[in-house]
């Protein structure tokens, strides 16, 4: 069986294997996105209050997701709770954990933006013609904050698909552990499986970000003005 | 916390944060060139040139780095190229980071409005010198917020280059937790340097953009 290294996909049922490691990658990252959605509209309206106290430690949330590389954070959940309090998440569990953290941070700062971008004469034309304050939000507030928020909303969506990547260095079978116990198993018969697999992976991820990309990019077009 | 601990393997942690700032910033160094490249492709709209760029844009946005180090770094050898660890990561990171670079550049060319383009020829400049003495100028100082974003981005992301067997930070905090089992001392110092790394980044982009605001370009 030396012939082409492609024939690796299609032996057994290795590339269903493969869309399953991607089906998890993609469980994860879409639970944690909607979860950050809800809670990161949250975090964002409150980080648009004035008090100082809610301010600073949202500031301090949000800088400290900011700068903090993924992975560390899935290192602090993964390994550092089960040591300092016993806490002991699986792999997956932690991961949802740690993207939703972050993604909220994330989340929360586009809400913000969105609300603050707002000019202050849409809030007064509107009370202006009589409108009262549900209907100023229902008509007027909300309909502007979303376009300008939903085409960064689906942008974060890919770069969380794309983070979701780093479970596999937590030891969750994902797409890139799939591909890993693939090229191993076929290590004498298919050298070259390294190439194809990964390859493939790189394009199964490509096709999965692009079309949600390209629905960022025209939303953010046919909103801009 | 096991503080004599702490002090025996911070050296091991200074070296790995040495590594990962080198090739963190050769790689955006690389990121800058290939985005501004790419931005100009694209703004002037080469022929040809422009969809290869706007390919490669795509391809690189949609991929994570990981799957892009594996493939380089794993992959690539069964064609008989061989790379270093380090070679890897600094293509790895150069091809990610083009493509944001990229966006960010071609966002600032592209705020700049026509009618600036049309004076400065209309004053006898030439296309290189508008280039050079109107359009850059004011888009660079638009650009600078995403561009900032884009550093700290990527130096994060070199997080992943222990995935290549490079004794990056990552890898250091792997090893101690693996060797010792000291999984807190480990794992503070792991934040620790990050925030060492990361958080004057992050002031000095904050001081830079208010700098920026406050020359009143654009806004």
């Amino acid at each position: 069986m030396q012939g082409l290294g492609i024939n690796v996909l299609f032996m057994g049922n290795n590339l269903p294997r493969l869309l399953e490691g991607l089906l998890i990658t993609m469980k994860i990252s879409l639970l944690a996105v909607a979860l950050s959605i809800v809670l990161g509209t949250l975090l964002g309206m409150v980080m648009t209050l004035r008090n100082p106290v809610t301010r600073c430690l949202t500031k301090v949330y949000f800088e400290f997701n900011r700068i903090m590389p993924q992975l560390v954070m899935l290192f602090l959940v993964y390994f550092g709770l089960t040591k300092l309090f016993g806490i002991n998440l699986s792999g997956q569990v932690s991961a949802v954990v740690v993207f939703t953290l972050w993604g909220t941070a994330e989340m929360g700062d586009l809400v913000r933006g969105a609300l603050i971008s707002i000019p202050k004469h849409q809030y007064e034309s509107g009370a202006a013609i009589g409108m009262t304050k549900l209907q100023n939000y229902r008509y007027v507030i909300i309909p502007q904050t979303l376009r300008r928020l939903i085409p960064l909303a689906i942008n974060l969506t890919t770069r969380m698909i794309k983070t979701t990547a780093l479970i596999v260095l937590i030891g969750v079978v994902e797409v890139l552990k799939t591909g890993q116990q693939i090229i191993e198993a076929n290590r004498y018969t298919v050298p070259t499986a390294a190439l194809w697999i990964y390859g493939t992976i790189f394009f199964l991820y490509f096709f999965t970000c692009w079309p949600i990309s390209i629905l960022a990019g025209r939303l953010e077009r046919k909103w801009q003005n | 916390m096991d503080l004599n601990f702490i002090e025996k393997y911070a050296p091991m942690y200074v070296e790995a944060t040495g590594l990962t700032l080198r090739l963190g910033f050769i790689g955006i160094g690389f990121s800058l060139v290939i985005g501004l490249i790419c931005s100009f492709l694209l703004y002037y709209k080469t022929p040809v040139l422009q969809k290869i760029a706007a390919c490669y844009i795509e391809l690189s946005r949609n991929t994570p780095l990981l799957v892009q180090l594996f493939f380089l770094y794993f992959g690539l050898p069964k064609l008989g190229i061989m790379i270093s660890s380090e070679g890897c990561a600094i293509i790895g990171l150069s091809f990610l980071g083009g493509s944001y670079m990229a966006e960010a550049f071609r966002s600032g060319l592209e705020a700049i409005e026509k009618s600036q383009v049309e004076a400065g020829l209309s004053v006898g400049l030439n296309h290189g010198q508008v280039m050079r003495y109107v359009v850059l100028p004011q888009a660079l100082s638009i650009s600078v917020p995403a561009l900032c974003a884009n550093v700290i981005f990527l130096i994060k992301e070199t997080s992943v280059f222990s995935a290549v067997a490079l004794a990056d930070l990552m890898f250091v905090a792997k090893d101690l937790i693996g060797l010792y089992y000291k999984t807190d001392e480990a794992l503070f110092m792991l934040v620790v340097a990050y925030m060492i790394i990361l958080l004057p980044i992050s002031i000095m982009a904050a001081v830079l953009e208010w700098r920026l605001r406050y020359a009143g370009f654009g806004n």
